[in-house]
């Protein structure tokens, strides 16, 4: 796919990526669990799924590369190319898209002139339309690396896409105090704790308006909150 | 007299640090847990059945009876699986609830794998949302550190290993086969059933796969007593759950609330519609792949038998709420493009046919829409829904089917008028005002 694929993982890399591989499998009874953890792993390395990666993959869990590769791409978040150290998501799904997902994402499509699985020049920014986020109280929203960007317009998404882009340090509406890099993430997600758990918010206030509303009946009537 | 809100899960959404273990055991927490312990692993299994308690997850199947359907122990593992896949379009409560709650999660994690005899949970959780997964370790991590999983649990000689896996973007997965397919690090592609995951499931062995929010309600159901929880809805859906408004109201969010209660008193309690000037079209009550409804069932109960006496599911309580500015066909058609682009492959009906619906529905939203459309629509969903081999391909008829009963009007108008006139988009969305003016 490209150039970097031809070479093999440096000594120390490579120790690295087959110490974490064996933290992982011990998590499973049986190791081919292990199999979206590591593919997570190789990405935290390389920036995406590659073709070394695949075949370290293969020889740890006694597969072949061609059954790593079948799982790899049926998983969209699994890249197949280099990705940009961030991720841009414009939540285009139905409800988002009609609270302004769809003008948030052709404005910014157009100011970075990327399309969907596009990365800039500079290789900073990945543009990406995705589906539901799990986050509709909060529409429109635009996630960078996995972080919510809570109620976006078309400026603020573009804000936050020039803070990327100069690698200012960017916080998130509910998340820790910065965004990390596309291969820190893929860390986390790999099973790795950053040590970023405890900042930001629990909750954000869509997240609490029916508690609010509760409080105030609660007056004489308090059964399910004790 | 409108229903009073139940904030039970939510209840210390708002406390600061509310993630924490010190946090959680300020609210009871693990009292549950302790209590569990001493009691026999059936008594639980009853205690869940007698609850009345229904998967939180969409479908509604009674949690405790899932339980009850694993085999006797024959020595081998068995295994719980927490379905932490939230990906139903419209559907955001998991996610805010193990962002500002997850013990609530690890505990009826812990209280389940108890009652079923597991000794290794695992919490699929998708990999889109990084900061639940920072959570979740983190709060596995207290656990181990409080005592509350590992070895010998609180000097009762049970022990249980919690595993928090990241999946990789794929909403079939929140299918419970296709999870553990996935969990197994295969294609997240759904088996077929029988034998049900309670016979073979993970690796084959006796497995419970249960959504987020029924584990979480555990604890509670536990510490205060199934007939509290029965109280609470109505005869035939019990309890509370958490609904979630998005959309065109005027304070979208989470409210924890009987089921029973009807969209007429949400809606009053989050302000009514976000402009009050306009008029709720439709809405839907559990997610894109329940039908959809319209201001005609502002009264319906929302349990999972009324609800399905007026036509559509209970689904997740994702009520997704869409005023007269929007056009229907386009919230149709880009759902269709998502149960199109989420469709696995595996089975034809779901592959060929949302393929081909989405190359329909897209003529209706440019105003392209043929003369025999509308026909070729329902006939294609007709020729999906039940042939398909999971309910995806049946969710992706929904939104189709429900739509032309309502509106076969605008299916109409799409035959020679894009939707973007009839309804100009810039006018629903929630930067309006600064559009609209400038």
């Amino acid at each position: 796919m490209t150039n970097t694929d031809g070479d093999p993982y440096s000594g120390d890399v490579l120790a690295g990526l087959r110490a974490d591989a064996a933290q992982i499998v011990a998590r499973y009874p049986r190791e081919r669990s292990a199999l979206l953890p590591l593919l997570h792993l190789v990405q935290s390395v390389d920036g995406y799924v590659s073709s070394r990666g695949i075949e370290l993959c293969a020889e740890l869990l006694g597969l072949t590369g061609a059954e790593v590769r079948g799982v790899a791409t049926f998983y969209t978040q699994f890249k197949r190319h280099p990705n940009g150290k961030y991720t841009l998501g414009v939540c285009t799904n139905t409800l988002c898209a009609i609270m302004g997902g769809d003008e948030i994402w052709a404005s910014v499509s157009d100011y970075l002139g990327i399309g969907h699985d596009e990365t800039t020049a500079d290789g900073l920014v990945t543009l990406e339309r995705i589906e539901c986020n799990a986050a509709c109280d909060y529409a429109p929203v635009v996630m960078a690396n996995g972080e919510f960007f809570d109620n976006q317009t078309p400026e603020s998404t573009k804000a936050l896409v020039d803070d990327l882009r100069s690698d200012a340090q960017v916080t998130p509406t509910r998340g820790p105090s910065r965004v990390c890099s596309f291969k820190q993430v893929s860390r986390v997600l790999a099973g790795f704790a950053d040590g970023l758990a405890n900042e930001g918010v629990g909750a954000g206030p869509a997240s609490l308006v029916g508690l609010k509303v509760a409080k105030t009946q609660n007056n004489g009537n308090g059964k399910a909150t004790e | 007299m409108s229903t009073p809100l139940t904030p039970v899960l939510t209840r210390f959404w708002d406390d600061p640090k509310s993630w924490t273990m010190a946090t959680y055991e300020r609210h009871d927490g693990y009292k549950a847990l302790k209590k569990a312990l001493t009691m026999p692993p059936a008594d639980l299994v009853r205690l869940a059945k007698d609850s009345g308690i229904r998967g939180r997850g969409g479908a509604g199947f009674p949690t405790g009876m899932k339980w009850g359907f694993l085999p006797a122990p024959d020595g081998g593992p068995r295994y719980l699986v927490v379905n932490a896949d939230e990906s139903e379009p419209g559907t955001c409560k998991d996610i805010p609830l193990m962002m500002a709650a997850p013990q609530l999660l690890i505990e009826g994690t812990a209280i389940t794998s108890f009652a079923i005899g597991c000794h290794h949970a695992f919490i699929y959780l998708r990999s889109e949302v990084v900061h639940v997964h920072r959570r979740l370790l983190h709060a596995v991590e207290e656990a181990y550190a409080a005592g509350y999983l590992g070895k010998n649990i609180l000097g009762s000689g049970f022990d249980l290993d919690v595993t928090v896996h990241a999946g990789a973007g794929a909403y079939i997965c929140g299918e419970e086969t296709a999870l553990l397919d996935s969990l197994e690090g295969r294609r997240g592609q759904p088996r077929l059933k029988p034998p049900f995951p309670a016979v073979a499931g993970l690796y084959a062995r006796p497995t419970v796969v249960n959504n987020v929010e029924s584990i979480a309600s555990i604890p509670a159901i536990l510490l205060h007593g199934a007939e509290w929880f029965a109280e609470m809805g109505t005869k035939k859906s019990t309890g509370f759950g958490i609904f979630s408004l998005s959309g065109h109201v005027a304070r979208p969010g989470q409210y924890e609330a009987p089921l029973g209660i009807t969209l007429r008193e949400l809606l009053e309690m989050a302000g009514g519609m976000r402009d009050p000037n306009k008029k709720l079209k439709f809405w839907t009550p559990g997610g894109s792949s329940t039908p959809m409804f319209t201001d005609q069932h502002l009264d319906v109960p929302l349990d999972f038998e009324s609800v399905v006496a007026a036509g559509s599911m209970l689904g997740t309580r994702a009520l997704q709420i869409f005023d007269e500015t929007v056009s229907v066909v386009r919230a149709v058609s880009r759902w269709t493009d998502f149960y199109a682009h989420e469709s696995c492959g595996k089975c034809t009906p779901c592959r060929e046919g949302t393929f081909w619906l989405k190359q329909i529905m897209t003529r209706f939203e440019y105003g392209q829409g043929r003369q025999d459309d509308i026909d070729k629509l329902l006939d294609i969903c007709d020729n999906i829904a039940g042939r398909a081999f999971c309910p995806l391909g049946d969710g992706a008829t929904s939104c189709i089917t429900s739509a032309v009963q309502y509106f076969r009007e605008e299916f109409e108008a799409g035959m020679h008028t894009p939707a973007a006139e009839l309804f100009p988009p810039a006018a629903c969305t929630l930067f309006a005002k600064e559009t609209v003016s400038a």
